[in-house]
């Protein structure tokens, strides 16, 4: 999970308190959010919104990766709605259905926008996403049809009065220009067409608040339908993407690699690379290469703030300039460190996670893309949002990483008292008995059974018996 | 003789052994436990200890300052001492065996000044109310009473006390000293403080049962609270609902709060909750042809929304939750029997089936702000008791409230933080005491201190009479010893298992102890047979 914000004054205190709370309220582990995970960007985070010129050091950045998302996070989210999940397309938003996907994400954004055209008074803009990749191929019996019965197990009945808008989008974009692939029932009312990150897409419209939509059934079920069988085409790849992993052996150092593709034919363009870093991985920013096409690309930007032990993440901004169709390579190396006894989770073996690398860019769009209206259409100028027409805004999470770190012998404490004190027992017991023991003359004794078994094994070796 | 000498050279050794062995006991028990002691031990700070069983003890005094000036032909004839004079009257509330509460009346007896005089030379008590406001320095918690010849205009017939808005109150005159003092005992009880509010501010030191059923209704004191008003719409397809509850807050109930600002600190927001329904499905009354519910099925009504109604997870201070039910259209008009708890609110407007739904609700802001209102003096413990049939009370007006009713909150409220703060502080002084190995750090101790200091000092000012200043002491005292109690590092080594302590020590300690005691052990027995063979030997 993560969590940043813009304060206005007093940051510290208030970011602590921001984060306790909202861990109350969304029944989310933000508490542990302390001064080791929370790093302070300067180029990656600007305020949305309505913003006068603010000072970076004002914005925090905190990610928890060890944290994931469950049911009890879902609940305080849906009470969040209006109308709930009574009604509306919240009722699709059952936990059961919703947690049996392959990917689940849930977030919160707020932002200050003018309440009107004059702009002459501030609204407090909410905005509640939830992102959920639903894989029916594997789980499907191999087709790729699906129905919103399937996926959610109910349909939807009716829109939430209190919305101004209510409507479902289904991509229905042909792919290789070729038509009648695909088959959606019922059938739409309106299809919109936009361009979506550099591609031309075609999205059939449902609109529930039209009185029209449940003339003929009550309850509105979208499906959809492969006319034929689907040959294994790729899918399309996106301009930007990124990889990120650890590589090196044993547990002294290793070396952190993140890949940045561009697969744009003929446009570059810059992005930046935010990476937090735990304090535990030291990082030695001079084996910082970046290389690109196999020459060495020199970042136009770089913020580094080393890490504290036991304070603050290593924090390492850059902005670098992507050549069209190529793959950007960066690796640091780093050293891992002996954390104390007491500061190793109750399951060290499982290793510690580094958070994702955030990467932000204004990728060029192949397509011009035209002005959206806010209030045509506020799903896609919130979701795909352009500055102007040329350009989109993306905003890339890499995989965490999980990194083994050398962890002790746990049950050393109770081998170094056995071992001190067994050394103190017979050194001291020794010397005490050096000190008071009495000594005298002994006379010699006739030999016990040792003694017949000592000559017993010297007549076998042929020694004179004692 | 070679035997001989040889038992002699034993001799020798066996006592350079003993010698040995003794000594070498002697510094394990001198030196080696008292270090080993001071450097295993828990670090715990001093705390007051007796300081805290004082204030358990410790009898409240509560002073209030009472002046009686008489009006020019109103003085009774049978005055102790001629004006001005001063007399004090203490009266005692038990509150239970150990602690009880005396208060005394500090009443000072003087005539009146010209510019009083012309003050109360007006038409109405009002005027005369606001004329004398402007002529004093109240100080909280101080009451003056003026006595009005028994002619005088000011009065209406058959009212013999009038209280103001402020901390004044006018008397008339008539019927000697005793009937002015009886007056007077009932005026103090009416606005300073009664034996049972004293007693219910105390009630976490009472047995359970001697309290009467309205004692409990009442807040307990705290540092701020809350407000959250609540509209509630189960049926948002058939009402809109509009409030404009910004400028009825404004208007109502802020001046209230700003009033009570000295109590506490104050946050109102407000929220409006779709799909809440009730719990209860309300009966169908045939005679009435309205759907009714009971007022003991109330609680269960809240449950369902309560658990929506949220935000105590982002505050510090006790909610208080005012709800406005809008009743879906197949249940209205809906009644409560036994007016009482959250009003319900009835769309007027009579439901054509030929409407087009949804109706449109406008809420009369007006008639639900009195309403709150009401509960919200009710919640704090402003209701206004049974009054003698001669006594006036001004109603305050836009205020919202009158300055002695915050006099009586402000009574009651340092009674119940100095209460709370003295269970809070013999609770943790009993359980650092029964617990040994709590760490208690310089921190924790200095607010101990702290809490203790200033709960002392507040009694000090009760008992002379400055309630502001007490209060204040009370609040901080609350403060130091919530956050003494509460404070994380107590908990340090509280779970520290002893078997642990055992498996640590052990190993060390017994080999070393071993032979020392073995050593010892023989040369107890020695020294038992040498005493027993001289005896043998004669």
């Amino acid at each position: 999970s993560n969590l940043w914000y813009l304060f206005s004054h007093s940051v510290d205190k208030a970011w602590k308190e921001l984060s306790n709370i909202l861990s109350g309220i969304f029944c989310a582990s933000l508490n542990f959010i302390d001064s080791t995970n929370t790093v302070t960007p300067t180029a990656s985070f600007k305020p949305l919104g309505l913003a006068n010129g603010t000072d970076h050091n004002l914005l925090r950045y905190a990610v928890l990766p060890r944290e994931v998302v469950c049911t009890e996070n879902l609940t305080p989210w849906k009470k969040l709605l209006p109308c709930g999940s009574k009604a509306g397309l919240a009722v699709l938003l059952k936990a059961e259905r919703l947690f049996h996907s392959s990917y689940h994400s849930q977030a919160v954004h707020i932002r200050p926008i003018c309440r009107d055209a004059s702009c002459l008074a501030v609204s407090w803009e909410l905005r509640q996403t939830l992102t959920v990749v639903f894989d029916t191929f594997s789980s499907g019996q191999g087709k790729k049809d699906w129905s919103l019965f399937k996926m959610f197990s109910r349909t939807l009945t009716d829109a939430c009065p209190l919305a101004s808008q209510s409507k479902v989008y289904v991509d229905i974009s042909p792919k290789n220009k070729e038509k009648e692939l695909l088959e959606v029932t019922p059938p739409p009312a309106s299809v919109h067409e936009a361009i979506v990150q550099g591609d031309r897409r075609t999205y059939a419209v449902y609109d529930l608040l039209s009185p029209s939509l449940f003339n003929t059934s009550r309850s509105l079920n979208v499906q959809l339908k492969w006319k034929r069988p689907q040959d294994s085409s790729e899918l399309p790849t996106p301009v930007l993407h990124a990889q990120r992993y650890v590589s090196g052996y044993g547990l002294q150092t290793g070396e952190i690699s993140t890949l940045i593709y561009n697969t744009h034919p003929y446009r570059a363009f810059p992005v930046i690379l935010l990476e937090t870093v735990p304090w535990y991985l030291r990082l030695y920013v001079h084996t910082l290469t970046i290389i690109t096409k196999g020459k060495e690309n020199k970042p136009s930007y770089i913020h580094y703030q080393p890490a504290q032990d036991r304070r603050r993440p290593h924090l390492l901004e850059m902005l670098i300039q992507l050549p069209a169709n190529s793959v950007t390579k960066i690796t640091i190396q780093f050293e891992r460190a002996l954390l104390k006894w007491t500061e190793y989770p109750p399951d060290p073996n499982h290793g510690f996670y580094v958070s994702s690398s955030v990467l932000s860019a204004l990728v060029p769009s192949v397509i011009a893309m035209k002005d959206m209206d806010v209030e045509q259409s506020p799903l896609f100028t919130s979701l795909f949002p352009s500055l102007d027409g040329s350009s989109y805004f993306v905003r890339l999470y890499t995989e965490p990483l999980l990194v083994n770190l050398p962890t002790p012998d746990f049950s050393m404490p109770y081998n170094v008292i056995c071992l001190t004190c067994t050394v103190v027992a017979v050194c001291y017991g020794s010397f005490y008995n050096l000190l008071t023991r009495t000594f005298h003359v002994e006379e010699p004794s006739r030999g016990g059974l040792a003694k017949r078994l000592a000559n017993v094994i010297r007549k076998f070796r042929g020694v004179p018996p004692l | 003789m070679a035997a001989a000498a040889a038992m002699v050279g034993d001799e020798a050794e066996r006592a350079r052994g003993r010698r040995a062995a003794l000594s070498f006991a002697a510094i394990a028990v001198v030196l080696g436990l008292p270090l080993w002691w001071r450097t295993t031990e828990t670090y715990r700070a001093a705390l007051p200890y007796a300081g805290i069983e004082g204030l358990g003890r410790l009898p409240f005094q509560l002073a209030v300052p009472v002046a009686v000036v008489f009006a020019p032909r109103s003085v009774p004839g049978d005055l102790p001492r001629p004006l001005p004079f001063t007399d004090v009257q203490e009266m005692d509330i038990a509150v239970n065996l150990r602690t009880s509460v005396t208060a005394r009346y500090e009443t000072a007896y003087r005539s009146t000044t010209a510019q009083e005089e012309a003050a109360l030379d007006v038409a109405t008590a009002q005027e005369a109310d606001a004329g004398l406001h402007l002529l004093q320095d109240a100080l909280l918690g101080a009451l003056t009473v003026y006595v009005v010849p028994e002619t005088s205009p000011l009065l209406p017939q058959g009212i013999s006390v009038y209280v103001g808005k402020h901390r004044s109150a006018l008397v008339r005159a008539g019927g000697g000293l005793a009937t002015l003092r009886t007056r007077l005992q009932q005026l103090t009880q009416v606005m300073s403080f009664t034996s049972s509010s004293i007693a219910a501010a105390l009630s976490d030191r009472l047995p359970d049962g001697q309290l009467g059923p309205d004692a409990r209704r009442h807040l307990k004191s705290s540092l701020g609270y809350e407000i959250t008003f609540s509209l509630l719409n189960p049926d948002p397809k058939s009402h809109t609902v509009d409030w404009d509850i910004e400028d009825a807050v404004n208007r109502y109930v802020q001046p209230v709060l700003d009033k009570l600002s000295l109590l506490a600190n104050f946050s109102v927001d407000s929220q409006i909750l779709y799909y809440a329904v009730l719990g209860v499905t309300p009966r169908f009354d045939k005679e009435s042809s309205s759907f009714l519910l009971s007022a003991h099925s109330l609680p269960h009504v809240i449950n369902p929304v309560e658990a929506r109604l949220g935000s105590s997870a982002a505050s510090l201070y006790p909610v208080l939750n005012f709800l406005l039910y809008v009743p879906e259209r197949s249940h209205s008009p809906l009644y409560i029997q036994d007016k009482d708890g959250a009003p319900i609110y009835n769309v007027e407007a009579p439901a054509s089936p030929q409407a087009s739904l949804p109706l449109h609700v406008d809420v009369d802001m007006v008639r639900v702000m009195e309403v709150f209102l009401a509960q919200l003096r009710l919640l704090f413990g402003l209701s206004r008791e049974e009054l003698p049939p001669e006594f006036l009370l001004e109603s305050p007006g836009n205020e919202g409230l009158a300055d002695w009713e915050l006099d009586r909150l402000l009574w009651t409220h340092t009674v119940e933080n100095i209460a709370t703060v003295s269970t809070t502080l013999t609770s943790l002084a009993q359980l650092l005491d029964k617990i040994g190995n709590i760490v208690i750090k310089d921190d924790v101790a200095s607010e101990v201190y702290r809490a203790v200091a200033t709960a002392q000092s507040a009694v000090d000012e009760l008992a002379m009479g400055h309630l502001h200043s007490a209060f204040q002491a009370s609040k901080e005292a609350v403060t130091s010893s919530e956050r003494a109690f509460f404070d994380p590092s107590l908990l340090h080594l509280l779970y520290f298992p002893d078997d642990q302590k055992f498996a640590i020590y052990i190993p060390l300690f017994l080999p070393m102890a071993v032979p020392i005691l073995l050593s010892l052990a023989k040369i107890v027995r020695e020294a038992r047979q040498q005493r027993k063979e001289p005896t043998k030997m004669d």
